[in-house]
C-alpha cells in the first residue's frame, strides 16, 4: 500500500495520530503509572489543574484520573483489538466453510448467521455477560458474539466467487483436500474485504465495551473509560470532568480508529483502480 | 499403440436450482460422447461456446465427476464420485486452463505453485522438489530467477507457461489444454503452441486440446472431435474431417473460418472482381 497516497488525506493522517497518541498511552500507561489505577492517591475530588501531581484531578474516591485516562486507554485497545480479531476469524471461517460448502451446510450457517444478526448486538453482549460474569475475555466474546456476522457474510460472497476460479480447480487436480483448498487457496483471497471491516469492528468493540462498563459489566479488576464515566456520573452536576474526560477520550479514539481505517481502505481502492 | 485415455458415453447434467421466480430446469452440457486417444497423440475438440467443451475437459481431468458414462485412463475405469481416486491416478491427468489470469494463486509465489504438486501426491525432498520445479521453469522458457516472483509480475504468455510446468511436475501421460492460447496474442500463441509441440515430443505427452480456432487445430490435432450442443457430430482423423466434413454444423464452421491459404484468397479476389 502506498504510504505516500494514505497520508495524502488530512482525515488518514488526523486518525493515525489520534491512534498513535492511543498507542502510545496504552503502551506508557504501566511506565508512567506503575502503581493500581484503582488504589487511592491523593484527596477526593480534587479539580484538573490544582495539583500537578495529579494534573486532572481526583475521582469520588481520590483516584488519580490522568492515571485511569491512560490504564482505561490499555482496556479499550486490548477489547477493541481482541474483539475484532475473534469476529473476523469466526466469521471469515464461518463465511469460508459456508461459501465453500454450499449445500445444506450454507443454507444452516447462513440461518444461524441470520439469527445472530437479527438480535440487537448489544441485548446479545449483555446477556452473556450477565450470565457469565464480567471478565476482559468475557467482555471480548460477548463483543464477538454479535460482530462476527458482518465478516461472516462478506467472506461467504469473495468465496463464492473465488471457488470458481481456476486456480481453485486447479488445486484439485493435484489432489488437494477439499479443506485445504478452502483454507489455503480460497481463503486468504477472500480476506482483504473482510479486512476492511476491521476498522468499524474495533470502533463499535470500544462503545460497546464502554456501555457494559458503565452498566457496571465490566470487569471490575480494571480501569476502564465506561466505567469512569460511570462514576462521574454519580457528581454530574458538581464535579462534570469526571465523566466528561473519559467521554472525550472515548469520542477520539472511536473517531481515530474509524479515520484511520478508512484512510487504508481508502488508498488501497486507489491503488487497485489504478493497477 | 496402447490407448491412454477411453470415454464412453460421457453425460453430464447440470441441475441450476430454482428460485422465486425461475423454476429448476437441467442443463444437458455433454450428451453421450465417447471417443479415445492413443499415446503421444493430439486430440482436438472444437466447437461453440456453450457446446460442453470445458465441462468435458474438467471430466477428464477428475476436477467433475460425469452424470454418467465410462472414463477409463490407461485402461482402468475411474470414478471420482466412488472416491477411489488413488495419488497415483491424479497424477496421470493434469490441465491447463484458458484464462492464465484465473489459474494462479495470486497469493503464492511461482516457486510454492510449482512444488505444490510435488508435495501432496509424492514425498520428494524439498532440494529436488525445488530443482525440478527449476528444470521445468527453464524447459518452459523461464529463468530461475522467476521461481521467487509472484503471479502478478508476469505476463499471459509467461503465465500460460509457467501453468504448463506446473501441470507438467507430476510427470503426467495426459494434457487437457482447455483453450490454452486463446487469451494470448497472436505471436505469443505461435511460441506456446511450439513450446507445447516440443514437450508432446519430448515427454511422449498425449493431449487433449480444446479449441475453437480451426487454424489452431488443423496445427496441433492428429484427431478431431466436433461437438454441437453437447454431442459429437464428427470425430475422425484430422485431414478426414477438415477433408470431408460430414455434418451440416461443421461444413459451416469451416465455411465461417477465413482460410488464410493463398488458393482461397485468390479465389476470393477473384469472386470480388467478378461481382
Ligand atoms: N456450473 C454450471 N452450472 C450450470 N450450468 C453450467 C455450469 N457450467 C457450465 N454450464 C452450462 O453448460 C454448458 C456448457 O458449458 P461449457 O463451459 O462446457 O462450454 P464451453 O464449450 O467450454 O464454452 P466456451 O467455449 O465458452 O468456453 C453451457 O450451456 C453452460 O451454461
Ligand atoms: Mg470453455
Amino acid at each position: 500500500m502506498s504510504l505516500r497516497r494514505l497520508f495524502r488525506s488530512p482525515e488518514a493522517v488526523a486518525g493515525f495520530v489520534i491512534l498513535g497518541l492511543l498507542g502510545a498511552m496504552a503502551l506508557t500507561a504501566p511506565l508512567l503509572f506503575p502503581g493500581d489505577p484503582l488504589a487511592i492517591a491523593g484527596q477526593p475530588l480534587l479539580r484538573p489543574f490544582q495539583d500537578w501531581a495529579l494534573p486532572l484531578g481526583t475521582d469520588r474516591l481520590g483516584r488519580d484520573v490522568l492515571a485511569g485516562l491512560f490504564h482505561g486507554a490499555r482496556t479499550s485497545l486490548a477489547v477493541g483489538l481482541a474483539a475484532a480479531a475473534a469476529s473476523i476469524l469466526v466469521g471469515s471461517v464461518v463465511g469460508t466453510v459456508a461459501g465453500f460448502a454450499g449445500g445444506l451446510v450454507d443454507e444452516v450457517l447462513m440461518r444461524i448467521t441470520d439469527a445472530f444478526q437479527t438480535v440487537p448486538g448489544f441485548l446479545l453482549s449483555l446477556a452473556l455477560v450477565s450470565v457469565v460474569g464480567p471478565s476482559l475475555s468475557v467482555v471480548v466474546a460477548a463483543i464477538a458474539l454479535s460482530a462476527w456476522t458482518g465478516p461472516a457474510r462478506i467472506a461467504r460472497a469473495e468465496v463464492l466467487s473465488i471457488r470458481e476460479r481456476d486456480y481453485v480447480a486447479s488445486a484439485r487436480v493435484i489432489g488437494m483436500h477439499p479443506i485445504e483448498i478452502a483454507f489455503r487457496e480460497v481463503l486468504p483471497n477472500a480476506l482483504p474485504p473482510v479486512l476492511a471491516l476491521s476498522s468499524v469492528i474495533v470502533a463499535a468493540a470500544i462503545l460497546t465495551e464502554a456501555a457494559l462498563s458503565f452498566l457496571g459489566l465490566g470487569d471490575p479488576n480494571r480501569v476502564t473509560w465506561g466505567g469512569m464515566i460511570a462514576e462521574g456520573r454519580a457528581v454530574l452536576r458538581s464535579a462534570p470532568f469526571l465523566s466528561v474526560i473519559p467521554g472525550i477520550a472515548l469520542v477520539f479514539s472511536v473517531l481515530g480508529v474509524y479515520l484511520a481505517g478508512e484512510g487504508v481502505v481508502e488508498s488501497t481502492a486507489a491503488r487497485e483502480g489504478q493497477a | 499403440m496402447s490407448v491412454i485415455l477411453e470415454a464412453r458415453n460421457i453425460v453430464r447434467d447440470y441441475h441450476v436450482p430454482g428460485s422465486f421466480l425461475k423454476k429448476a430446469k437441467t442443463v444437458h452440457a455433454v450428451k453421450g460422447v465417447s471417443f479415445s486417444v492413443e499415446k503421444g497423440k493430439t486430440l482436438a475438440i472444437v466447437g461453440e461456446s456453450g457446446c460442453g467443451k470445458s465441462t468435458l475437459g474438467r471430466i477428464l481431468t477428475l476436477i467433475d465427476p460425469a452424470t454418467s458414462g465410462d472414463l477409463l485412463i490407461e485402461g482402468k475405469k475411474i470414478d471420482i464420485a466412488k472416491g477411489d481416486l488413488t495419488p497415483e491416478m491424479r497424477r496421470k491427468v493434469q490441465i491447463v486452463f484458458q484464462n492464465p489470469y484465473g489459474s494462479l494463486n495470486p497469493r503464492q509465489k511461482i516457486g510454492d505453485i510449482l512444488t505444490e504438486p510435488l508435495v501432496i501426491n509424492t514425498k520428494t525432498p524439498a532440494d529436488e522438489r525445488r530443482d525440478r520445479a527449476m528444470t521445468l521453469l527453464k524447459k518452459v522458457g523461464l529463468e530461475e530467477k522467476h521461481y521467487n516472483r509472484y503471479p502478478h509480475m508476469f505476463s499471459g504468455g509467461q503465465r500460460q507457461r509457467i501453468a504448463i510446468a506446473r501441470a507438467l511436475m507430476l510427470n503426467p501421460k495426459l494434457l487437457v489444454l482447455d483453450e490454452p492460447v486463446s487469451a494470448l496474442d497472436l505471436s505469443v500463441q505461435a511460441q506456446v503452441l511450439n513450446l507445447l509441440a516440443d514437450l508432446q515430443d519430448e515427454f511422449q505427452l498425449t493431449y487433449v486440446f480444446i479449441s475453437h480456432d480451426l487454424s489452431v487445430v488443423r496445427y496441433i490435432a492428429d484427431e478431431v472431435m466436433v461437438m454441437y450442443f453437447g454431442e459429437a457430430v464428427e470425430y475422425g482423423s484430422r485431414d478426414e474431417v477438415f477433408a470431408d466434413p460430414k455434418h451440416s454444423y461443421t461444413k459451416t464452421l469451416f465455411a465461417a473460418t477465413p482460410r488464410a491459404d493463398v488458393e482461397s484468397i485468390r479465389a476470393r479476389l477473384a469472386k470480388k472482381k467478378a461481382a
